[in-house]
């Protein structure tokens, strides 16, 4: 059986877009589209290579970083005339990107207030009708999940590539390994789990059973600094 | 009847309601005779009594209404006995389509997918199903898609007394996304100052609710 994840349960394109912004230090006005695009695209090589399902909305913001990308490398006077009619693509990303960064910087201020909240008690309530459905926080996102990773592939697996091994992995082995050793560690760092993979097909699947493991719920992604460490956190099943 | 003798009534009833007690609630308790100048005077005493005698309880103004919550400072002794009260913590996306709702309520699901540039659609259940957002209404054009808007739920599960201590989407564009900054700025009043300096002394106590729900 082949595991597909969904990506739907993390962030889209936009995201995607202003997480390269932050971790080049750029300011939204001013994106190096060529570089940029070429970083994304590198994001969803990567998501394919590893068999994640990645979203229309991903491939439609490609399409139009490309779009934007091949119009400046041409020489002005190549181009069309501009059209009043049609907004400029760069002008017009740009500005989804501004007014997704303010709700993004709302829901920033939700959650210090929920935090706050948080260490309200009130009475419990009597009745039975509480929700019993709770959410998961994510404090790491899945594109700090693919950084992480894909350091690490560069960096550790350059070392051991002449190691020639037989083995198979799965990713159903791997999801009960990291139950094991996640459910008795209880916080497991993300590098030293990755420094236990002896190959890449093997790193590959221990991945992707941590995707499917945090889209089951079962474990959590905490981040203590924007860019740091990433730590595996078990939650309890309801 | 004089006022410290209402003050403690008014306590009791804080004390047996789980929901925020609104000031409205509280004058069918005690009739015409009492106004609501006078009860919310009254309560803003009491809730500073809790403040300064440094009690184990304190009152919050939540959803427009008055609420008795333990000291924010007791936290980790709080948490440990109530082990098995889950506490909902909302994932980054629910939290963002939630600041688009708040913020443009009412609003149909293509409008927001438009801001966030993804499907919503799990989302809004979740968020419909912790009764934080509701349908207000259908928009008038071709389809009518449903509108949604947010809930008292909402401002109970965020700690707002109303919807306008949300700081203006204005205030927060052109500040640096770091959320103590932002959250620093936009403490206009009360509540987010205080809690940010807490949260500077002693980050450790703020970050256990959730440990404690997890374990």
């Amino acid at each position: 059986m082949s595991y597909k994840i969904s990506l739907e349960i993390f962030e889209g394109p936009l995201d995607l877009l202003l997480h390269l912004v932050k971790q080049n230090h750029l300011e939204i006005e001013t994106i190096p589209i060529a570089s940029i695009t070429d970083q994304y695209l590198r994001y969803l090589e990567m998501m394919e290579a590893l068999d994640l399902e990645v979203a229309g909305e991903f491939l439609v913001v490609a399409a139009t970083l490309m779009q934007i990308k091949s119009r400046a490398l041409l020489p002005p006077e190549t181009l069309p005339p501009a059209d009043a009619e049609e907004p400029d693509p760069a002008q017009e990303l740009i500005a989804r990107l501004k007014e997704y960064q303010k709700f993004k910087q709302a829901a920033e201020q939700l959650a210090g207030r929920e935090k706050e909240r948080m260490v309200q008690y009130v009475r419990p309530v009597a009745r039975e009708d509480v929700p019993s459905e709770t959410e998961e926080f994510i404090d790491a996102s899945l594109f700090d999940l693919l950084t992480a990773f894909s350091q690490f592939m560069s960096a550790d697996m350059a070392k051991a590539a002449h190691e020639v091994l037989q083995e198979q992995f799965t990713v159903e082995d791997k999801v009960a390994y990291l139950r094991q050793i996640v459910s008795e560690k209880k916080r497991l760092s993300f590098t030293d789990l990755f420094r236990r993979s002896r190959s890449k097909p093997e790193a590959i699947a221990t991945f992707l059973a941590l995707l499917e493991l945090i889209r089951m719920k079962e474990f959590g992604i905490v981040q203590s600094q924007l860019f740091g460490d990433i730590e595996i956190v078990l939650r309890e099943a309801a | 009847m004089i006022d410290s003798e209402i003050k403690k009534i008014l306590e009791a009833l804080l004390f047996v309601s789980d929901k925020p007690l609104m000031v409205a609630q509280v004058r069918e308790v005690f009739g015409p005779e009492i106004s609501s100048a006078d009860l919310e005077r009254l309560f803003a005493e009491l809730r500073a009594d809790y403040e300064q005698n440094d009690r184990a309880l304190r009152i919050v103004e939540v959803a427009d209404g008055f609420q008795m919550v333990t000291n924010p400072a007791l936290v980790d002794y709080v948490a440990k006995l109530n082990r098995k009260v889950r506490r909902i913590r909302l994932t980054k996306p629910s939290l963002e389509t939630l600041a688009i709702i708040a913020y443009r309520q009412p609003l149909t699901k293509v409008e927001m997918e438009q801001i966030r540039g993804v499907d919503v659609s799990g989302v809004l259940d979740t968020l419909l199903r912790l009764s934080l957002i509701k349908i207000t209404g259908r928009k008038e054009v071709v389809g009518r898609p449903l509108l949604y808007g947010t809930t008292r739920e909402f401002l109970e599960h965020f700690g707002l007394k109303n919807m306008t201590e949300l700081p203006s989407l204005e205030e927060l564009q052109g500040v640096p996304s770091d959320l103590k900054e932002v959250a620093g700025i936009s403490a206009t009043e009360s509540g987010a100052e205080i809690a940010e300096e807490a949260a500077d002394a002693e980050p450790a106590p703020a970050e256990s609710p959730t440990e404690q729900s997890r374990a």
